[in-house]
């Protein structure tokens, strides 16, 4: 299930606003399923500033690649150093351990162009 | 994410750009097994006109358990051919690299279907079941193109006859270091003994099966082709002792690792056996042999380009149809790539002039725009006799 306090991008990205005001993101379980098994994770260096909707980086699984994109505008202020050195953690946790990037959100107003998870699961539903 | 980017799959490729058309799917083939991979939850994906497995639960944990178990494949979507007749032996032996006339009854060989200029049609193994009774099993894709390329040439040989049983038929493949262990208890004959490459009418589980010492994954094993009716029996009886149900995507990443080549990814009709590194499959005498002009001649002539098998630095996957770099220039191109789960690094395969090919040579995979050094390594990059 995916959990009702994030919230989600249609290219399969989250973003959770975390107590302090910063945001998490990553893929969803979806995308992760869809990928398969993730073996790197290519994710921009501390002090990128990423662009809602803009390219952030790239998931390679073992029979995929995939682009993925920024939920929100920001700056990176951290980066799931696990996740990069265990790529698995992406589908065995895709809302947990497997987090990508931590980010100082720029504008908290741009969430309103996100689905919330019954408005994502309705899109899934129909997409697939 | 980009559902484009997100179906695109390289070794699997034409797999993955048949779902995403999927309205083509009714007319997809289904093997005896069908029934169950659904019940397994398989993901199924289209793989040449056939629906098939691509991974049970994750393709890296399945090709570990190959490695470290035992695991099983459904591989009924491979061609059957029966050949027959007092003639049956000099056809083959007129179509194939191998030398079919001193095949010994109960061997099989890996063999390539070459046409007149040495182009590969396909790869097979032929098995020899008696004197005058042989099976050849080619690729699924290709079954379409070796049935033609074979009535186009047994008119040649009266005293031949052909017959495809692929339907009639379903095929598993057992492989891993527990595989024979496993089997013997459910076979009154010993399988231990059975050399690689040996095939033998046997019976499992009470079942009549082809079996044969062989396989496409680097691990010992066997392969089983027995009647469709009987192939959900002897599957859910091989999982019940242990055996892990592996997809194509497994296949996929196992038989890399062993430096197996796949015909329509790493040659097809355009590549020669010496170009693809296949030259000791081909026999020397070149008498009543289709090919056997043009391969005597290019033997002599030598090729400009090799494949080759390299490691790459860094964390990109290496994929089919990436540019092969030295500095600026292009020169060649990877036909195969992928992570191995067993040698924890990124392999692939690919053409490289001649020059490129030895042991050590260096050059660059252009990876999306991206550059990553690559060096030839030996292949296979895995042996299990020779370990990781």
């Amino acid at each position: 299930m995916n959990p009702s306090d994030l919230k989600y991008s249609k290219e399969h990205e989250w973003v959770r606003i975390e107590p302090g005001g910063a945001a998490l993101i990553g893929i969803t379980a979806f995308a992760a399923e869809q990928l398969g098994d993730v073996v790197y994770l290519d994710l921009p260096s501390v002090g990128t500033e990423l662009k809602q909707f803009g390219k952030l980086g790239e998931v390679e699984s073992v029979k995929a690649v995939s682009e993925v994109y920024a939920p929100i505008s920001g700056r990176v202020i951290g980066r799931n150093e696990e996740a990069i050195a265990h790529p698995e953690l992406v589908n065995s946790e895709p809302y947990g351990r497997g987090w990508f990037l931590r980010v100082a959100v720029k504008e908290r107003g741009e969430l309103d162009n996100l689905l919330s998870a019954q408005e994502y699961e309705e899109f899934l539903a129909a997409e697939v | 994410m980009t559902k484009a980017r997100l179906l695109y799959c390289l070794c699997l490729k034409e797999a993955i750009l048949l779902e995403a058309m999927n309205e083509r799917k009714d007319d997809l083939k289904r093997t005896p097994l069908f029934e169950a991979h659904v019940t397994l939850g398989a993901r199924l994906v289209p793989f040449a006109g056939w629906e098939m497995p691509l991974q049970y639960t994750s393709i890296l944990d399945e090709a570990r358990a190959v490695r470290t178990r035992c695991g099983i494949f459904d591989i009924s979507h491979m061609g059957r051919v029966i050949f027959t007749g007092s003639g049956a032996a000099s056809f083959l032996h007129s179509i194939l690299t191998a030398d079919v006339l001193g095949l010994q009854v109960g061997r099989a060989r890996y063999s390539l279907v070459c046409n007149e200029e040495g182009g590969i049609i396909d790869d097979t193994l032929v098995y020899r079941w008696s004197m005058d009774r042989f099976m050849l099993v080619p690729n699924a894709a290709n079954t379409p193109a070796v049935l033609k390329w074979v009535s186009l040439w047994i008119s040649d040989h009266p005293d031949a006859q052909f017959q495809e049983v692929t339907h009639e038929y379903s095929m598993i493949a057992f492989q891993g270091p527990d595989a024979i262990n496993i089997l013997e208890k459910l076979c009154p004959i010993s399988i231990s003994s059975l050399r690689p490459f040996g095939c033998i009418e046997a019976q499992v589980s009470g079942r009549d099966v082809l079996l044969s010492r062989t396989g496409y994954t680097g691990e010992d094993g066997v392969e089983l082709i027995l009647s469709r009716e009987h192939a959900a029996h002897l599957w859910g009886l091989l999982i019940e002792r242990g055996a892990k149900p592996c997809g194509l995507g497994a296949r996929d990443v196992l038989r890399l690792e062993a430096g197996l080549l796949l015909h329509g990814s790493d040659m097809d009709v355009s590549i020669n056996p010496f170009e693809a590194g296949l030259e000791r499959f081909v026999k020397a005498n070149e008498e009543g042999f289709i090919a056997g002009r043009a391969l005597a001649a290019i033997r002599v002539q030598g090729v400009s380009k090799r494949l080759v098998g390299f490691d790459l630095a860094g964390r990109n996957i290496p994929r089919h149809g990436y540019p092969i770099l030295d500095g600026q220039k292009q020169i060649g191109g990877v036909t195969s790539g992928g992570y191995s789960p067993t040698l924890d690094k990124n392999i692939g395969l690919g053409y490289v002039p001649q020059r490129y090919s030895t042991l050590g040579s260096q050059f660059q995979i252009d990876i999306r725009g991206r550059v990553a050094d690559a060096m030839v390594a030996h292949l296979p990059f895995y042996s299990r006799l020779r370990g990781a």
